[in-house]
């Protein structure tokens, strides 16, 4: 069995690896990418803890938190093309209207 | 065998997860995060979550991925302005990486070095494998779970209607409006 410690590393890697993108990256589609790929990477921590603790409920909360990440896609991109229809842009720096 | 599937599923997951933020055409993002998604549902079977592997393929991989690809197609999926010598930008960008590092570091601490404590639950892998991992969730979810599980059900209808909303033209108005006030 592989130990919880090296999921648990994984999961951090490829969270880092989201928060990079979406810091870094100025495409509005990519930066939603990049939040799909940091709750991946928690759903892969709640099923190893899931299986640490001998225990469903973690598993049950990555469900839950797919149909979550269901709705806030619809959603998200719902909000980019109305963006996209007044800007005619999705980069997030020519969207400042509301920056002082 | 075990461990050689790990390695190679999450140097897959890894590769993957850079080429998202790598790759220059949000189409090529799009289809990188596809790979990291279906990674990531090898990583579930191997943990024995057999059901979040098929819902993760079905709802991330299916859904979740057809919607990016629809809306960067829709959107015009464009090469991101390069190499524009902002300073501000620069900086920025690499202050990003160097938190994002000490992030990880953080995050790696406490979930490696850390000892792992928690109560221990009743869902033995053979208990669970006594009736199967479906009907363990299932008997979960419409027990224990069943207020979450409405609400994700009302969650997702009213995400429905409000990217039909928000997405929807107005009637009455010329698009594109011409861009004048910046």
């Amino acid at each position: 069995m592989i130990p919880s410690s090296y999921y648990l590393a994984l999961s951090a890697i490829i969270f880092v690896i989201g928060v990079v993108g979406v810091l870094v990256r100025r495409n509005a589609i990519v930066i939603l990418m990049c939040i799909e790929m940091m709750m991946g990477a928690a759903g892969l921590a709640f099923v190893t803890f899931s299986r640490y603790l001998n225990s469903l409920d973690g598993q049950v909360a990555v469900f839950l938190v797919m149909a979550v990440a269901a709705a806030e896609v619809a959603v998200g991109l719902g909000i980019i093309v109305s963006v996209f229809r007044h800007k005619q842009t999705t980069d997030v720096d020519e969207i400042n209207l509301l920056k002082w | 065998m075990e461990m050689v599937l790990f390695v190679v599923l999450g140097a897959i997951a890894i590769i993957a997860a850079l080429g998202v933020i790598v790759a220059g055409k949000a189409i090529y993002s799009a289809l990188f995060l596809l790979v990291n998604f279906c990674s990531l549902a090898g990583l579930y079977l191997l943990l024995n979550a057999q059901f979040l592997a098929a819902a993760q393929v079905i709802v991330y991989a299916g859904a979740i991925v057809v919607l990016f690809l629809f809306a960067t197609m829709l959107l015009g999926g464009g090469e991101e302005a390069r190499g524009t010598s902002n300073v501000k930008r620069h900086t920025s960008r690499y202050l990003a990486i160097a938190l994002a590092v000490v992030l990880f570091m953080e995050v790696g601490y406490v979930l490696v070095s850390g000892t792992l404590t928690g109560m221990q639950g009743s869902d033995t892998p053979e208990a669970v494998a006594s009736m199967g991992n479906v009907q363990a969730i299932g008997k979960l979810l419409f027990t224990d779970y069943l207020l979450p599980f409405e609400l994700a059900a009302i969650l997702l209808l009213i995400g429905i209607v409000g990217a039909v909303v928000l997405a929807k033209k107005e009637p009455n108005t010329q698009y594109p409006i011409s861009n004048t006030q910046g």
